[in-house]
């Protein structure tokens, strides 16, 4: 029985955006990236092979989008244990037996406090996912891009019930300063609610580029003294002749890294807009230190 | 009345408007006078980053329950029936969170929203547009990658011939006042509070 410890206290480089891959590979704007688990599974397989080849020690799997209640926007609620199995099994085959695989969870879509949902139903439908991915050997569930405290705690209990490691991150990217979540959760308000749920990792991702992070690294170290994770975007999006264009380089993310470490992080990735080039790049960048 | 929406408290705001009413309140002034300046004080906050989400829907909550006692006083010959907005996210784009914080905001301010939910392809907006007579469409979208379906949508609304009856606003987080420029829009929205008073803006014109 592995342990999180084993991986403290750090620096762990975790992995890249998944979404900007596939959307590579063919995903129309639409489309459900979790349902191409079933119907391109060496395109995803792949997707994780080059994040370990970069670099990666942590790689996600491709279930962002893989609670029964998202699934069922594209109708595919129906097959959410498939789904997840497949993507947790195709992550599993490729790290390996060298690189940790943490099971990516999303939110539900729904809406709490506008009555879109109910806590028992985001239960239901977080533990059955929590569950698919527990059975195909994940080593911890990541619970990723939340907004919502509530639902977030409605997630951490699913999570728990399989008694694997739980990281609880979300998305700090409203309010003048960009530092609070759209329901006006604070880094601090964050830490505390999900270590006092069971988390074992707090975190935060998306929402804002590498620069806006260190600061906010900073205040989640000194809201808790669990260990950080912390996974931005290579920049906000442009659109350049109709394509979305990410201005961060890797070269100019690796060097923010190095700061976001210092800062206090654990665990440092990408998020939207980051490719396995950002991983080495970091990589190459913690390189001189590294034993 | 302003209490109650700025502390999202919906049974005061019925309490209040019941109150108001049988003081011989006018509908149309307590909606006017009440109503509508708290809201705009809602938005104001929410712009100022001292409100968020949460506190942006119970006021709009509350102005609802508000509403749902005035509205039917208000169907007489001196008032004008709420005016109506098409709300959609566009085609290829299947997040709905900002789009329906514009609705509860646009439903909270007294407007009758026609909500056509996600992946809206342009005939969907055209049709809706045709049998409610809307002169205000709203477009949402969250990604990069779909805001293309905006302009897609509006070229749609200029060969199908009834661009010019409507005013379209739109809005989401990649969105910006240059891309709506760019694309001909007649508004861009920063967010669920800005959309109010842009649809009254748009309404006069």
């Amino acid at each position: 029985m592995w342990s999180l410890q084993e991986l403290l206290p750090g620096p762990v480089i975790t992995d890249g955006a998944w979404g900007t891959l596939l959307q590579a590979g063919g995903l129309g704007a639409g489309d459900c990236p979790d349902a191409w688990n079933l119907s391109h599974p060496s395109f995803v397989e792949g997707v994780a092979r080059a994040y370990v080849g970069a670099g990666s020690e942590v790689i996600l799997t491709n279930t962002f989008g893989g609670s029964g209640l998202r699934l069922a926007a594209h109708g595919l609620d129906h097959q959410a244990i498939e789904i997840n199995e497949a993507g947790a099994r195709l992550s599993r085959r490729a790290a390996g037996s060298q690189v940790r695989v943490f099971a990516s969870m999303g939110p539900s879509g729904r809406m709490l406090a506008m009555g879109e949902t109910t806590v028992e139903e985001l239960q239901a439908s977080f533990s059955e996912q929590a569950k698919a991915l527990a059975g195909e050997g994940v080593d911890a569930l990541l619970l990723e891009t939340f907004a919502d405290l509530d639902e977030l705690r409605a997630a951490i209990a699913a999570a728990k019930e399989t008694g694997l490691p739980v990281v609880a991150s979300l998305v700090f990217d409203s309010g003048p300063a960009r530092d609070r979540t759209m329901m006006g959760v604070t880094p601090e308000q964050a830490a505390a609610a999900v270590v006092a749920a069971g988390a074992d990792v707090v975190g935060a991702n998306c929402g804002n580029g590498i620069d806006r992070y260190i600061a906010i690294c900073r205040r989640l170290r000194a809201a808790t003294d669990r260990p950080i994770w912390i996974k931005p975007n290579a920049g906000l999006p442009e659109l350049v002749g109709g394509r979305p264009v990410y201005r961060t380089t890797p070269a100019e993310f690796a060097a923010r890294a190095v700061e976001v470490f210092a800062a206090g992080a654990t665990f440092v990735g990408g998020c939207c807009g980051t490719t396995p080039a950002f991983i080495a790049a970091i990589r190459k960048a913690l390189a001189p230190g590294r034993s | 009345m302003r209490e109650a929406v700025l502390t999202g408290n919906a049974p005061a705001a019925a309490t209040a408007a019941r109150a108001a009413l049988a003081a011989g309140v006018a509908p149309i002034d307590l909606v006017n006078l009440a109503i509508r300046p708290a809201m705009d004080e809602v938005g104001r906050l929410y712009e100022a980053g001292e409100y968020f989400v949460p506190e942006l829907l119970l006021a709009a909550r509350a102005t609802k329950e508000a509403f749902t006692l005035i509205r039917p006083l208000l169907a007489s010959k001196d008032a004008p029936p709420a005016a109506r907005v098409v709300l959609g996210t566009v085609q290829g784009d299947l997040h709905d969170i900002g789009k329906n914080l514009v609705a509860a905001m646009l439903e909270g301010s007294g407007f009758e929203v026609i909500d056509l939910g996600v992946n809206v392809p342009p005939d969907r907006f055209i049709a809706a547009i045709k049998e409610s007579q809307a002169r205000v469409v709203g477009l949402s979208a969250l990604l990069t990658t779909t805001m293309p379906a905006m302009k897609t949508t509006l070229d749609v609304f200029g060969t199908s011939g009834l661009r010019d009856r409507v005013r379209v606003m739109i809005g989401g987080a990649p969105v910006t006042q240059a891309f709506a420029d760019s694309i001909g829009a007649d508004a861009y929205g920063e967010n669920a509070a800005a959309a109010v008073e842009i649809t009254r803006r748009l309404i006069a014109t």
